[in-house]
């Protein structure tokens, strides 16, 4: 028997799709109230994962079980408890706000006075209340996310799914939507959530694993994958594209943890930026500019796969 | 101001009660996607209304009062059953409404739902299965033939083109030939990711069937090599079942075999399509 505080638990969960391997024997565990997620860049295998714990998807291979029960037996019990908020919006954007809310109910078989509370509460929460009559259509993207995540939660799921909730969106648009998350998160949420915004992952994600071509690079909270995979603080410095090359033949020079030799930037990781930065002057080197910052889970995913998350 | 608390329920594992595996039957889930469907119509009713109205009148109008007044007066009214041209093609173009119902609603409302609204994910990703949504579509279409076809009793009615009581089982008759269509395109539509087979749908498929399956004229007009691929057709024998009861003069095997037919191709539909939905929806 699994431990009662284990909500999900995938044991060498597989997914192909005829060729190809979407999701190779990854094992992880989510346990009640953590928000969890699975960083990596498009094509990682996120939401396959996603699509298999929302019962949408059969694996292919390994173990998956989800609040106890097996996903392909017992699907429409376990997403009876699930709410989803997929990566492409499935709204009716011909219909009211409000009225899609009544569907997404009624597909959960609620009475129609309890859809009406959940619905006056929800549209409050994502601050959609004065559009509650209006057609979804001309909604922003934003507010179409907003809505989403409310239907997601018109059953009172008890696990929530969110597959890429902010992409698409536009910087202000995705603030607003983190905002909303970290709420829920504060009221004890246990959700799963994929992303490829590192910046994403910090904010919302109590435990992640990094995800790269099907299989999981490394698995912790941000804080622990940044110790663990990077140092204290990065040296970024970016050079005449003339002197590039060169400049980051003489940085080897610098003593650092490692280097990183991007298209525009050399990056330095070690414990101490500005320590670095003047050895790199004493080298004779002159960036045109430099920036002394902390390490983020971009730097993990760079060390863990010799790529960048957003590309 | 605070949030207000929108989560409540704190997740177990242990299933909450011994029947937490359970879920209502197929015919609730079904419903649940019915009504999914009812509040998107209740946007589009009216007109749909009205085009159901107005095209048994335009067509019996037309062709009944119209060209049946040249049909009946050059006169073999033998070879139409012995009964005025417009009393002849009355249930003809009811047999093709039901035919013309079921194509619309189960083509491009089904692409519609998988391409380009996605609310077939919807459901999908709520407890409803593949079948229970294709289900639930399909009784939504039956409701539309329905409608249509007793709306189109109705207009048949007024133009005086009915002949027998009998008339009244042409209601499901004429209901259950457009499900032999509805069914099957259904099955096939949740297979597309584009919508020009529906163009060569209708061009080869429904208006040659509605030209020559016995609406206009009788079958045995056409050439005889030819007559079996009209035999063939569920539009025939909606056609002729729907004719023989408005004229009254159903035989108890002819019916059966058309409505065996038809209740055939309505299964194989079925069967068909909760495969196609769950492939396509469970990926």
């Amino acid at each position: 028997m699994p431990a009662p505080d284990i909500l999900v638990r995938a044991h060498e969960l597989t997914k192909r799709f005829g060729q190809f391997t979407a999701v190779d024997a990854i094992s992880f565990e989510l346990r009640q109230g953590e928000a969890f997620g699975f960083l990596g860049p498009n094509g990682a295998g996120k939401s396959s994962t996603m699509r298999m714990i929302g019962c949408v998807s059969p694996p292919t291979g390994g173990e998956l079980s989800i609040l106890g029960m097996d996903p392909v037996a017992d699907g429409p019990a376990i997403r009876s408890r699930l709410g989803v908020v997929p990566q492409e919006d499935t709204l009716d954007v011909e219909l009211t706000v409000r009225e899609n809310l009544l569907i997404y109910g009624r597909y959960f078989g609620l009475p129609r006075a309890v859809i009406a509370d959940r619905t006056d509460r929800l549209l409050d929460f994502v601050q959609l209340t004065e559009r509650g009559n209006d057609q979804v259509e001309p909604l922003s993207g934003g507010m179409k996310r907003r809505l989403t995540i409310a239907r997601s939660l018109i059953n009172d799921p008890e696990i929530l799914l969110l597959d890429e909730p902010t992409t698409g969106l536009d910087p202000q648009a995705r603030h607003v939507v983190w905002d909303r998350l970290f709420r829920l998160k504060q009221q004890g949420v246990t959700l799963i959530l994929t992303t490829h915004y590192m910046d994403e992952a910090e904010q919302l994600c109590d435990r992640l694993v990094v995800m790269d071509g099907g299989k999981i690079a490394a698995e912790g909270s941000p804080r622990e994958l940044i110790d663990q995979y990077s140092s204290a603080e990065v040296l970024e410095l970016r050079f005449h594209p003339s002197e590039h090359d060169q400049a980051a033949e003489k940085l080897r020079d610098v003593p650092a943890e490692r280097m990183e030799v991007l298209a525009d930037r050399v990056l330095l990781y070690v414990p101490d930026g500005d320590a670095a930065l003047a050895a790199a002057g004493d080298l004779g080197l002159e960036p045109l500019t430099s920036l002394v910052r902390r390490s983020t889970l971009e730097d993990v995913f760079l060390r863990l796969t010799g790529r960048r998350l957003e590309d | 101001m605070s949030a207000p608390a929108v989560w409540q329920r704190q997740p177990a594992v242990e299933p909450a009660a011994a029947g937490a595996r359970r879920v209502p039957g197929p015919v609730v889930m079904a419903l649940r996607e019915f009504r999914f469907w009812l509040v998107n119509y209740r946007r589009t009713w009216k007109g749909t209304i009205y085009s159901s109205v107005l095209n048994p009148v335009l067509y019996l109008g037309a062709m009944g009062l119209g060209l049946g007044k040249l049909v009946d007066q050059h006169g073999q009214l033998g070879r139409l059953g012995g009964v005025s041209y417009l009393v002849f093609l009355a249930p003809g173009l009811l047999a093709a409404a039901a035919m013309e119902t079921a194509m619309g609603e189960s083509t491009y409302p089904v692409l519609g739902s998988v391409k380009w609204l996605k609310t077939y994910y919807a459901a999908a990703a709520a407890p409803l299965r593949p079948r229970d949504i294709f289900h639930g579509h399909l009784m939504f279409t039956t409701m539309r033939l329905i409608m249509n076809c007793a709306i189109f009793l109705v207009v048949m009615s007024a133009f005086g083109a009915v002949k027998s009581a009998w008339v009244l089982a042409a209601l499901p008759v004429a209901v259950l030939t457009g499900l032999a269509f509805a069914a099957p395109i259904e099955a096939f539509a949740i297979t597309r990711d584009k919508d020009s087979s529906f163009a060569a749908l209708f061009r080869f498929g429904m208006i040659p069937m509605f030209l020559f399956s016995g609406t206009f004229f009788p079958v045995s007009q056409l050439p005889a090599w030819i007559r079996p691929l009209a035999y063939v057709t569920p539009l025939w024998h909606g056609v002729a079942l729907c004719r023989s009861l408005s004229l009254g003069t159903a035989d108890l095997a002819g019916s059966l075999v058309h409505v065996g037919y038809l209740l055939a191709l309505a299964a194989i539909g079925i069967a068909v399509g909760q495969r196609t939905y769950r492939r396509r929806l469970y990926v």
